[in-house]
């Protein structure tokens, strides 16, 4: 297929479980509101949002000294100029889609275009602000029926499988920040980490963002303990949006997509794999989860360059 | 004036009105106004858009969509598409002749001037040989029913780009999913096998010794204000939508880029002006198109639909002598008329122009999408003074046409129900043979008394059924 289909069928995925992925975050964060809570946890609540996406310099640009969670919810839901929102995230899935739609399934383009349509709908009825928790369960809701519709009625090509490959590639990198958010906090072998660790709300949360708290429960039949709930998002393959998983997903798609310039790619990647499959997790809780995610977090980054590199650049003349 | 009523005669409705007009008396308001919401939510989830050129933002908009078709009968259509074949058929021997052996010229039939110092004619053309000795492999030309007798003229022939093609099925789509029990009702003939001809029509063009042609839809890209289209078409006919950057020339082959690497292109239905196609030989500031096609096209390595050079016949400064064409190659007398047209480049005709601009539809030889004209009844007198200026120093630019009293068609407005000017743009497809759909796009000017119907001016559009 076209390289720059290709290109557009990738991103527009990577951008849908971006979206997904911000309102999961948002929505556990919100959560978070209704347990009694310090002001500092609530400020480093809020903060920790920001600092997973990465955003934290920006915001403070937007809404200088401000702590506002009101803000904060503005900014990461409904401010196009946050590249990072989910308004924005929206947009440019629907623009990559628009670009192709001619290859996407009507379904799919109608869902995709529908669900930018009526998020722009529910922004301007004020739902941010008076029920901020249907609107990140809609999201989440119209993410799942976009990627099951195409799961139901796309061919099995190409153009399908860079969409799986988007679909997975953001997601290993997502779960990582989700997970990492809290350790980035603090600082390692601090009281606070210690602190951290101990906190069944907070680990609670993580698992729930994720859709895990019930899978924790089935897999582990136990109390929630931070190594458990470490292993189960990183190394659990079972489990759909661990680091594992998702790295299988994209591991699969990239043979699926075998051309004689992938070599590089497929290895990279079968690496990164092999590197979380063989990982033993009382040597990552020793060495500091922060310290792991970091470099997978760098590796998923040029897992996605080279990516990039082998299907997506258009080839010279 | 006297305005032919497609639907009604003297307060009478015409026999294939009748079944559908009693249908619609039956409807109560209230399923109208719903059915009409429907239709707006379906065309906006489907993004059946257009940009409006020129409107940087981005901003898209619905064409407004009627829900009372235009309905031509079986006899009246089979007169028509006989004439549209006809023409078509001329026009395409018409610009072989005048890439080939100037015939016409030479016989004194078209002046050479006309020919030879026309901006649409493209010297670049002369002597390539094209496949099939066919240019213009897909025209939209433009009809319209006048006078108190309603009778057929063609306004003019699109035999460049033409577009609109879509919405003539998006309608039809529509219209089945609103009103499924009018198709049981009514023989209304499909129109829903068009892209199975044009992709047909396009294959059958491929360069010589190519038997299982890779075809291409050729778009400007998202932003243009018929990507829809474009889209649109590349989906139903299953092949791959390219921008001008997904494709290279190498060793005069064109190829695209993509994700298995350079893969060969035969045949490009582009959707981009000839001005575009190829920086190297035309606008070089263009980033549309391709570098080395023009070289690559002309050595008979990739076709392109439709031709280049193509605008050479559907000028307006050329319409006039469309029925010398016809008698000319085929021999034959034009079954359709033309509008009868004053060429302000000669001073006679300038003369009568100018004396009588209030009366007459003034274009710009070059102008399309209604833009650049003067429609005298239905403009100011400081507007016409204004034209009048423009004409005078350049008349070459302009022609000059009666007004015509366009037929109506009853549309739903904000009052209730009321008649419309309308026009009509059937699809001719040429190929190794010519086929059409029965039926075309109609447009109508939804404004009252206006008779401008180009969806970049207010216009809308209707379904249309040819029934036996």
């Amino acid at each position: 297929m076209l390289s720059r289909t290709a290109d557009h069928l990738f991103w527009m995925a990577r951008y849908m479980e971006r979206a997904e992925n911000t309102a999961r975050m948002l929505d556990i964060n919100l959560e978070g509101m209704l347990l009694p809570q310090t002001p500092e946890q609530e400020a480093r609540a809020q903060r920790s949002v920001l600092r997973i996406s990465e955003l934290e310099a920006m915001f403070e640009e937007r809404h200088p000294n401000s702590d506002s969670r009101d803000d904060m919810l503005h900014f990461m839901v409904a401010d196009q100029r946050n590249p990072s929102s989910i308004i924005a995230c929206l947009h440019a899935t629907r623009e990559n889609a628009r670009a192709v739609r001619g290859t996407l399934t009507t379904e799919g383009w109608e869902t995709i275009n529908y669900t930018w349509l009526e998020y722009n709908e529910r922004i301007a009825s004020g739902e941010l602000q008076h029920s901020p928790d249907t609107l990140f369960e809609w999201v989440k809701y119209r993410s799942n029926l976009c990627r099951g519709v195409m799961v139901g009625t796309a061919l099995r090509d190409d153009a399908y499988y860079f969409m799986q490959l988007g679909t997975y590639l953001e997601r290993a990198d997502n779960t990582a920040r989700i997970l990492d958010v809290r350790f980035a906090d603090a600082e390692p072998n601090s009281r606070e980490a210690a602190r951290q660790l101990e906190d069944f709300y907070y680990w609670t949360s993580i698992l729930s963002s994720v859709s895990a708290l019930e899978i924790y429960r089935k897999v582990y039949r136990d109390v929630v303990t931070p190594s458990r709930v470490v292993e189960l998002l990183i190394l659990n393959e079972q489990m759909p949006r661990s680091l594992l998983a998702s790295l299988d997903g994209v591991c699969e798609t990239l043979v699926k997509l075998r051309t004689p310039n992938s070599n590089d790619c497929e290895r990279f990647g079968g690496k990164l794999r092999a590197d979380v499959l063989y990982a033993d997790i009382r040597q990552i809780l020793e060495t500091g989860v922060h310290a792991y995610l970091t470099q997978f977090l760098k590796r998923v980054d040029e897992l996605g360059m080279r990516v990039m590199r082998s299907f997506l650049m258009l080839p010279l003349a | 004036m006297q305005i032919y009523d497609e639907m009604r005669h003297d307060e009478t409705v015409r026999t294939h009105y009748a079944r559908f007009s009693r249908w619609l008396t039956a409807q109560p308001p209230e399923t109208i106004a719903r059915k009409r919401a429907e239709a707006d939510l379906l065309f906006r989830r489907v993004g059946i858009t257009f940009a409006v050129n020129g409107d940087l933002s981005g901003t898209e908009r619905l064409i407004p969509f009627d829900m009372i078709p235009r309905i031509i009968p079986g006899d009246e259509w089979r007169t028509l598409e006989a004439g549209l074949r006809q023409r078509v058929q001329a026009l395409n021997l018409f610009i072989h002749d005048i890439y080939h052996d100037h015939d016409i010229v030479r016989a004194g039939r078209v002046p050479a001037e006309q020919v030879y110092t026309n901006a649409q004619y493209r010297p670049e053309m002369q002597g390539v040989d094209v496949p099939l000795d066919v240019y213009a492999h897909i025209a939209g030309v433009d009809v319209v029913r006048a006078g108190a007798a309603g009778e057929f003229y063609v306004l003019e022939d699109n035999l460049r780009v033409p577009s609109g093609v879509s919405y003539m099925l998006e309608n039809r789509k529509m219209m089945m999913r609103l009103f499924p029990e009018l198709f049981v009702q009514n023989r209304i003939a499909p129109v829903a096998h068009y892209p199975d001809l044009l992709l047909e029509t396009l294959r059958s063009i491929a360069p010589e010794g190519v038997d299982d042609p890779v075809v291409v839809v050729l778009t400007p890209g998202m932003y243009n204000s018929a990507y829809f289209e474009h889209s649109f078409l590349a989906q139903q006919m299953g092949v791959e939508l390219v921008e001008g950057k997904d494709l290279f020339v190498d060793e005069n082959y064109v190829f695209m880029r993509t994700t298995q690497g350079p893969r060969r292109v035969d045949v490009i239905y582009r959707r981009l002006d000839d001005d575009f196609l190829d920086p190297l030989a035309f606008r070089a500031d263009s980033a549309l198109g391709i570098p080395g096609l023009l070289t690559s096209y002309r050595a008979g390595r990739v076709a392109l639909a439709n031709a280049m050079g193509t605008g050479i016949a559907d000028d307006k400064s050329i319409y006039p002598f469309v029925p010398d064409m016809i008698e000319f190659y085929l021999g034959e007398k034009p079954i359709l008329n033309n509008v009868p047209t004053y060429q302000c480049r000669k001073p006679a005709d300038l003369e009568y122009t100018l004396a009588h601009l209030p009366e007459l539809v003034v274009k710009e030889v070059h102008g399309a999408g209604g833009y650049g004209m003067l429609v005298g009844p239905a403009s100011t007198q400081a507007e016409i003074e204004a034209f009048r200026a423009r004409l005078i120093a350049r008349p070459n630019g302009y022609i000059a046409q009666p007004t015509l009293a366009l037929s109506a068609c009853p549309t739903f407005v904000e009052s209730g129900i009321a008649p419309r000017h309308i026009d009509l743009r059937p699809f001719v497809l040429s190929g190794r043979e010519v086929n059409m759909c029965a039926g075309g796009l109609t447009r109508v000017a939804l404004k009252e008394g206006s008779l401008v119907v180009n969806s970049s001016q207010g216009g809308g559009t209707k379904d249309t059924w040819m029934v036996d």
